[in-house]
């Protein structure tokens, strides 16, 4: 401990772009969430991966027997169990991005006080908001990693290519938690919170998740192809058979687009997600 | 102790104000502190205290005016303002997910720090807030006045040139306070900054070389506690109770006795140069006051007659 | 709290304050009526407080039949029929056939909310069962009257559910009005004995949200509510023979279409729910007392 002389009291401003709001340093925040995974909420983590499952198990088998067998992305026959699969991703990786970066963000910044003590550090709140999803997307992974195993082990995978539904959903996944934290930032109470989760649930039902499209009229059709998760079914249904065209790319770019103007939200509301 | 006026200032606020939609909770307040001072908000709830805090330490965008601290501006520079700051907030913000030893050491990764550094560091810090023992236990199982003293040794982790205390003592005990006096007196003579909000008078008293007064957002006076003291009130107090609803009549009674009367809704306060003197001058007009006390000024009493009001209500 | 009447003879809004003072009715009265309609009052608290977020209840008990009577009803329904016809479900369509599920599973997922996250909230995160202790109010109303609030919320949210299963044309019987009965107590049933379990959390360490994956989701999925029971492998069936989701909803289709049953089978179902219902109540009730008492 030396002593402060009047030298160090002046300070040389930091002349890097968004100087005001980042310091390099993410890692801090990765590490703190890793640890607090591992003293606190393991056990509720690994049982994230879970709901999926249940699903894929209720509907598959229990469905399956009813349906049979319905048209898959390339016209071929594909068993009930491996439609709604890819869409059971896509919707995991949707509802885990969300909850972490709206539910869980708000809780962590009104109630937790975690981000108040974080900002009290030469941390910035775009090292804050960067790591948090960075977190997100590592459980993304992991949860993404655990259905494809399964999938393959009740035999609903047929060739590699559906290996990228794993990177695929974490793209997804990057594109809500991106534009969720931009979302929060608009977020005063915990009542408005429950209009998040009310809106994504039509979404869940309606975006060809367990029946195809075409019981819409036209107009609901291109309303839901607008909507985001629709895009993300799409995409892994075809990566899960294998089947490419022209949209495989328009639904990658959705998310690409998704992503940038997310961020860019994310980044414009920083100061009033965090610096109030 | 007096403040040397060579010495460069950490801390310029100029005009600084801060909005809440109708509500001004900081209105244009100006004031300067000079390097290794130790500075204290003195007022009430409500006050603006924290406010004027949060926005030293970066984290709430000021509305007007203009601030600086150590030569930057901490709404542009906000994390390098930030690696040179301890902040202790009002409300604990302890990381419930942690273990207590772990709070220090994220802590410090925040700011960059290596391991090599953090863990003697931590351990030097438990061993300063007596929390050594603890190490290992979950925040949540610890008492407020442990809570309190993990937070104040978490500020400490970077070697801070300027330390934010927002209420530092609140919910701790005496013998605690005292404890952190002497640890911020000890911080003071290695040059520290010291800038601590409170509604202790004898806590103001106690650590602040210089202090403002502060109440609904503006500045009502300026100096240090004794000169404070010295400007708006009398060197004694007599405070007298006459039982509800009869101090107001009694204060006719003793009209002219001392420099000056305060009636409050439980007792009359005479502010007199000699107090003893005040009460024989109560007694010799057969008055009967059902208690009395004679003390020394403080600054409840500065506060008091800057606002009309009590400092804690 | 709400328990006391203002003075019945001098009040009015003219009255000046200063006159004669407000004098609450003798305590020994305070104590009579609270013995009698001490969970009525605690009721009344919480569904005033319910009105503070009137609005995302309204929308959650409107926007939820219509969205899952949608989706399942008339979406799923067009691979299901066109796969396998009216033969799997006893000549019902697949909307009549899920209506009474999805009812009698809102009816659940309500109660899971509110006797989770509720209880913890009345004894952890904003104390409001401390309040009342300080009353005349006993332990048991306090947990009582909670339950009372939840139920007559059910109670609304299935009338609601009902008007719009009938709106779908998913039901072709009368009897169906009476399935809003059914479904409620499905909800008890389920709610009532995780109520005892969740006064007995000290600490959230997330077992509310393994309740929800590990206990509410499966109930959902594997109560034959989507498909017939008889449709999973017999080592899943005891799922359903133990989920009150399953139990009303058997009861549900026997009362909305007219679904083949014998009686003393739905004898078993009411009877069922009504123990789940009663013991459960019986349990919290003493875990409360234990906890606000001890």
């Amino acid at each position: 401990m030396s002593l402060i002389r009047d030298a160090d009291l002046v300070l040389k401003p930091d002349r890097r772009p968004f100087a005001a709001l980042y310091s390099r340093n993410i890692r801090a925040v990765i590490e703190r969430g890793l640890m607090a995974t591992r003293t606190s909420n393991a056990a509720i983590m690994i049982s994230g991966f879970v709901e999926p499952v249940l699903y894929l198990l209720s509907m598959g088998i229990g469905l399956g027997a009813l349906i049979g067998t319905v048209q898959g992305p390339e016209g071929t026959p594909i068993s009930y169990a491996a439609y709604i699969a890819p869409a059971l991703l896509t919707v995991s990786a949707m509802n885990g991005a969300l909850y972490d970066s709206t539910i869980n963000v708000f809780f962590k910044m009104n109630y937790g006080k975690l981000y108040q003590n974080m900002l009290h550090t030469s941390l910035g709140p775009l090292d804050v908001a960067l790591g948090e999803i960075f977190l997100a997307l590592l459980r993304g992974f992991l949860y993404a990693t655990g259905f494809t195993i399964v999938m393959a082990a009740m035999g609903l995978i047929t060739t590699w290519w559906a290996l990228l539904m794993v990177p695929a959903s974490v793209l997804i996944a990057f594109g809500f938690a991106s534009i969720g934290m931009g979302i929060t930032s608009y977020i005063r109470t915990f009542q408005q919170l429950d209009w998040v989760t009310f809106i994504m649930l039509p979404m869940f039902l309606f975006s060809a998740t367990f029946y195809p499209l075409d019981v819409y009229p036209q107009a609901i059709q291109w309303l839901i192809q607008v909507l985001p998760l629709w895009h993300g079914v799409e995409l892994l249904r075809q990566l899960s058979v294998g089947a490419f065209g022209v949209m495989t790319v328009v639904h990658v770019l959705y998310y690409v687009l998704m992503i940038g103007g997310g961020m860019m939200l994310t980044t414009n509301r920083l100061r009033a997600l965090f610096l109030k | 102790m007096i403040q040397n006026p060579s010495r460069p200032a950490v801390i310029v606020a100029d005009q600084l104000t801060k909005r809440y939609g109708d509500f001004t909770a900081v209105d244009s307040i100006s004031f300067e502190v000079p390097a290794g001072e130790s500075f204290g908000l003195l007022g009430p709830n409500g006050a603006g205290k924290s406010t004027t805090m949060r926005m030293i330490g970066g984290v709430s965008q000021r509305s007007g005016g203009t601030l600086s601290i150590m030569g930057l501006d901490p709404e542009q520079q906000g994390p390098e303002v930030r690696a040179h700051l301890g902040v202790v907030p009002q409300e604990d913000n302890l990381d419930q997910e942690l273990k207590v030893r772990d709070n220090l050491i994220i802590y410090g990764r925040y700011f960059g720090l290596p391991m090599s550094y953090l863990r003697p560091k931590a351990d030097e810090l438990l061993e300063f807030a007596q929390l050594t023992e603890k190490s290992t236990a979950r925040v949540d199982d610890l008492s407020g006045g442990m809570k309190r003293r993990l937070t104040i040794a978490r500020s400490l982790i970077n070697d801070p040139r300027v330390l934010l205390l927002d209420e530092p003592t609140t919910g701790l005990d005496p013998q605690a306070r005292h404890i952190l006096w002497d640890r911020l007196f000890r911080l003071k003579e290695r040059g520290v900054t010291l800038i601590l909000t409170t509604h202790y008078m004898d806590e103001a008293e106690q650590l602040c070389d210089r202090l403002i007064v502060v109440d609904q957002g503006r500045i009502m006076a300026e100096g240090s506690p004794a000169a404070l003291i010295r400007e708006y009130s009398t060197r004694e107090v007599l405070e007298l109770r006459f039982g509800a609803d009869r101090n107001a009549g009694a204060a006719d009674a003793v009209a002219g006795i001392g420099e000056r009367i305060e009636v409050l809704p439980d007792r009359l306060l005479i502010y007199a140069h000699d107090g003893e003197a005040a009460l024989d001058a109560v007694t010799a007009r057969g008055l009967t006051p059902l208690t009395s006390l004679v003390r020394r000024s403080s600054l409840e009493d500065v506060f008091l007659r800057l606002t009309g009001r009590s400092l804690i209500e | 709290m709400n328990n006391h009447e203002a003075a019945p003879s001098t009040t009015g809004p003219s009255r000046p304050a200063s006159l004669t003072p407000l004098v609450p009715h003798p305590p020994a009265t305070s104590a009579r009526k609270t013995r009698r309609f001490g969970s009525w009052y605690v009721a009344e608290q919480y569904l005033r407080a319910m009105k503070g977020y009137l609005d995302i209840v309204i929308a959650y008990s409107v926007g939820n039949p219509l969205i899952y009577l949608f989706a399942m009803g008339v979406g799923l329904a067009s691979l299901v029929d066109a796969n396998s016809g009216t033969a799997s479900f006893d000549g019902a369509s697949y909307l009549q056939f899920v209506a009474p599920a999805l009812l009698a599973s809102a009816a659940m997922m309500t109660a899971s909310g509110e006797f989770t996250y509720g209880v913890m909230s009345g004894f952890k995160w904003w104390k409001t069962y401390y309040g009342p202790l300080a009353t005349p109010l006993t332990p048991q109303q306090i947990c009582q009257g909670h339950a009372l609030a939840v139920a007559i919320r059910i109670l609304g949210q299935s009338i609601v559910y009902l008007v719009i299963v009938l709106l779908f044309g998913a039901a072709t019987s009368g009897w169906a009005v009476l399935s809003i009965l059914t479904a409620s107590l499905a909800g008890l049933a389920f709610g009532l004995p995780l109520m005892a379990y969740s006064a007995s959390v000290r600490d959230d360490k997330g077992q509310f949200a393994l309740v929800e994956r590990f206990i509410v989701m499966p109930l959902f999925l594997f109560s034959g509510t989507l498909f017939p029971l008889s449709t999973l492998p017999w080592f899943l069936q005891w799922i359903g023979w133990i989920s009150p989701v399953w139990h009303a909803t058997e009861i549900g289709r026997v009362l909305s279409y007219g679904y083949a049953e014998p009686l003393w089978l739905s004898v078993v179902h009411v009877l069922y729910l009504l123990a789940l219902t009663g013991g459960g109540l019986l349990l919290a009730r003493r875990v409360y007392a234990r906890r606000l008492e001890g």
